[in-house]
């Protein structure tokens, strides 16, 4: 078998990346628990797990969008955006909960499907036209809110729901509330649509060759909007899990949050010329993200310093997936060499 | 004889590309369960002809029938409804995907939010693999697969769901012989099932033994369609080309000439071991070998994309250390490799830019440009001396037939005016003429002291190319043959023993 994959097997090496991440995590792990005693304790990790899941819940969307073989930077914007006119619609209008939540998601899948029109219909680049987006539906945000935050969201959408606690022996209280259920109910939904249905394989096959998909008969454009709005749907998801943590709408408050999502995602493996990825791999690339920041927190480390580690650790753990791959396999029997017969 | 209506009727099909008339006024039929070879130069529209019919590119004009009526516009889906699939030249496989995926891909289109089950994809997958012959791993993923093994794959894929006309743009391209002889059964035993098959290739023995109609074109028009016991290859050749071509023998004693590069028990684990032999200035060298013999991998070391773990390489009298490519570029040495499509080109960028792209240090003068004069004449001297057909050489190289892609790469290794020029299959879906073409090349190159060595597995090709040809098999040299010395059949004995 001729062996020509080390020149073009970029792609293949970057397939089962989340060994790596996970050896890395437990390396990164120990140390802080050795540096800082608090980090590895349940009351920490369940805080971590908290207050990560509102990006999580994000990366499960972005993670459909880059299978897909695309791209989104306009999501953090589109879950402010699906928040605060929640908010809205609840504190003018007062309407029921059911309402304002179908209302808040509806908003964000809207968002996500002019995305997909943009990119399907006027073959705009994903990534110029999200951030195109991005400004506008962020700009428009601030100016009809004037920046101004809404604190007077009614109780339902407030109220912390416990669904466990439980006491530890030192006494601190362990709490699974609705941000970690709702994150654990989207990763499962993804994970199982992604692996077992025929639109999430169709689309992981849109993502590795989109003109193959065309030839075979898969349905392109459908499927932009179903990637799309699914990004925008688990943004706006996203978006009133964190007014429910926080228990207001800040219209800024989830500004940023794309790049730190975007990182971890990459980082979990998922590749950004489509097709590649799992959830699993993600939410490593997350958990990763998110003990490097706590634990730097811990020891009382610059946020700036946090940034540059980030970077760093994109850098390695990307090279180290690279080069762990590289050794090719080889597998030809040899003839025996010809004796003199 | 009841039914006469063909499964397949065109009539007046055209397909512009921009300014090129790519297809042009196109009546064809194909009837049930025939066996239609079409056959013509590279760019005479083959594929496209074939694209047009399934809706990849919608015709500019003409209409489609199907079992006597009329279809308005196909797209890719409802071709498929109607029972059309594709081969498609460029395979359009799922890199990311597993071989079972990429080949039951076809289950994942019945209903949206059915749930996807893997054993029955794998099922499907077995089956067809069964059928054809082929052991391949299910679970691998296809960037993981050779070239040949993804065409097998490609294969697969048009087998495994059901069709009435099955299209099959060059799907023995990246075969070897033994591996065609499994496809051409299948095709057989295809048409004993009532299905057709409109099989296109450049390989003129295989067409004439299969073929039961026969149909060449030439510069997207029809010349005609005959039943193959009217026409032979030659006939077929002259009628795609206006030329009547002949192989004859070549091969010199090129032993006195100077040694230009020694090779001494060369060995890589896995891949190859013990390789000797030394090539001398001007000289032919053919390796020939099956599918995994190591004569890639040979290939590949030499040009320094891999590393041997022992023996030596001297080129002219000097020891040779290649850590990479770079270092082969830069002692002579050009590596025409066998998936150009894949290594060859960039496929966006223009067909001057890939031409110039291994010379660009020698022609960028200070500060490092390139003189937009001196990087045109050389791409337009390149492209007449191996006659690719172009629109213009700003033109992206993936608007080019497959075949004359091909010729794009030679050019750019050729421009690097190589001392030793490998070249790894370099006529795999290059049609007649231009195979000859090819060979002039080869011979000219030669003649000016640049030592050749033509991997292959045809063994026409080398027989009457070759100077002297070395036989692997297994990762090792089992023999070396002179052509006149043995004839073509007994070295085809010899290889396929
Ligand atoms: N997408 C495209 N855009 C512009 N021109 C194209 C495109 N596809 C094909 N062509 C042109 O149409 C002509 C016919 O190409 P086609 O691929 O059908 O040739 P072919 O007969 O299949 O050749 P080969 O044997 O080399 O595969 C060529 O001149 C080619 O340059
Ligand atoms: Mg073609």
């Amino acid at each position: 078998m001729p062996d020509d994959r080390s020149a073009f097997s970029l792609k293949a090496l970057r397939r089962r990346p989340e060994m790596w991440l996970l050896a890395v995590i437990l390396v990164v792990g120990t140390v802080f628990a050795l540096a800082a005693r608090d980090f590895l304790s349940l009351p920490n990790i369940i805080d971590l797990l908290e207050t990560y899941s509102v990006q999580s819940i994000m990366a499960m969307g972005l993670f459909v969008v880059l299978v897909s073989g695309g791209i989104d930077i306009s999501f953090a914007a589109t879950a402010s955006v699906a928040q605060y006119c929640a908010a809205l619609i609840a504190t003018q209008l007062g309407l029921p909960a059911p309402l304002v939540i179908v209302a808040g998601l509806l908003i964000g899948t809207a968002l996500g499907c002019v995305n997909a029109a943009l990119i399907h219909k006027m073959r705009i680049t994903s990534i110029i036209a999200t951030i195109a987006m991005m400004s506008i539906s962020f700009s428009l945000l601030m100016y009809f809110s004037s920046g101004k935050s809404i604190y007077t969201l009614p109780d339902w959408w407030t109220d912390r729901i416990v669904f466990y606690q439980t006491e530890t022996a030192v006494g601190d209280l362990v709490r699974i509330t609705l941000p970690i259920v709702t994150m654990m109910v989207v990763a499962l939904f993804t994970w199982a649509w992604m692996t077992r249905s025929s639109i999430g394989r169709q689309l992981y096959a849109m993502g590795g060759n989109p003109e193959a998909a065309r030839r075979i008969g898969i349905g392109i454009g459908k499927l932009h909007f179903v990637a799309y709005g699914y990004l925008g749907f688990m943004a706006a998801l996203a978006g009133l899990v964190q007014a429910h943590r926080v228990g207001e709408s800040v219209p800024n408050a989830m500004y940023n949050t794309e790049l730190a999502v975007l990182s971890a995602a990459v980082l979990g493996g998922a590749s950004l010329t489509g097709g590649i990825g799992t959830v699993p791999g993600v939410l490593l690339g997350i958990v990763l993200l998110a003990m490097l920041q706590n634990g730097l927190n811990l020891l009382g480390v610059s946020s700036y310093f946090f940034q540059i580690v980030i970077g760093i650790t994109i850098l390695i753990s990307t090279s180290i997936t690279v080069l762990s791959s590289r050794r090719g396999r080889r597998h030809r029997i040899i003839a025996e060499a010809p004796g003199n017969g | 004889m009841a039914d006469e209506t063909p499964f397949l009727r065109l009539t007046g099909i055209s397909k512009r590309f921009g300014g090129v008339k790519a297809l042009d006024g196109i009546d064809w039929d194909v009837k049930r369960g025939e066996i239609h070879c079409l056959v013509g130069e590279n760019g005479c529209g083959k594929s496209t002809l074939i694209k047009a019919v399934v809706g990849v590119h919608a015709p500019s004009s003409g209409t489609i029938e199907i079992d006597g009526a009329d279809v308005p516009v196909l797209d890719p889906a409802r071709a498929k409804a109607l029972g059309i699939q594709v081969i498609f030249q460029d395979l359009s496989l799922f890199p990311n995907l597993s071989v079972a995926e990429n080949i039951a891909i076809e289950n994942h289109l019945e209903h949206a939010l059915k749930p996807v089950r893997k054993e029955r994809l794998r099922g499907v997958a077995r089956d067809v693999l069964r059928r054809l012959n082929f052991d391949l791993d299910l679970s691998t993923i296809v960037s993981d697969l050779s070239v040949a093994e993804r065409q097998i794959v490609a294969i697969a894929r048009g087998l495994a769901a059901q069709a009435r006309l099955i299209f099959m743009d060059e799907p023995t391209a990246s075969l070897t012989r033994a591996e065609v002889n499994r496809l051409l059964a299948i095709v057989s035993r295809l048409k004993a099932d009532g299905i057709a098959v409109v099989f296109v290739s450049h390989r003129l023995d295989e067409v004439v033994e299969i073929a039961e109609r026969v149909t060449v074109m030439r510069d997207g028009r029809k010349v005609g369609t005959w039943p193959v016991a009217e026409v032979d290859q030659k006939r077929i050749a002259h009628l795609m080309t206006g030329l009547d071509i002949d192989h004859s023998i070549v091969a010199r004693d090129m032993g006195d000439a100077p040694e230009l590069l020694h090779v001494e028990k060369l060995s890589r684990r896995g891949e190859f071991a013990d390789i000797d032999f030394t090539l001398h200035q001007g000289e032919v060298l053919g390796i020939i070998g099956l599918l995994g013999s190591g004569r890639t991998e040979l290939a590949l070391t030499l040009f320094g994309m891999h590393r041997a773990d022992a023996g030596a390489i001297t080129l002219d009298g000097k020891p040779l250390r290649l850590s990479s490519n770079r270092d082969a570029v830069e002692a002579g040495i050009a590596y025409v490799s066998e998936d150009r499509l894949g290594l060859g080109v960039i496929l966006p960028q223009s067909i001057g830019d890939n031409i110039i792209l291994a010379v660009m240090k020698q022609l960028a003068g200070r500060f490092g440009l390139i003189a937009t004069k001196s990087r045109q004449k050389l791409a337009d001297d390149w492209v007449k001396r191996l006659s690719i057909k172009v629109a213009g050489t700003d033109r992206p190289v993936q608007t080019l037939s497959g075949g004359n892609q091909q010729r794009v790469v030679l050019a750019k290794w050729l421009a690097t005016r190589p001392k030793v020029l490998i070249l790894d299959s370099p006529t795999v879906g290059v049609d007649i003429k231009n195979k000859q073409g090819i060979y002039e090349v080869v011979a000219e190159l030669a003649r000016q002291g640049v030592g050749v060595i033509l991997i292959s597995d045809e063994v026409s090709e080398v027989f009457a190319t070759c100077d002297r040809v070395l036989h692997m098999r297994s990762g090792r040299i089992i023999g070396a043959e002179v052509p006149g010395q043995v004839s073509e059949h007994e070295m085809e004995e010899r290889i396929y023993a």
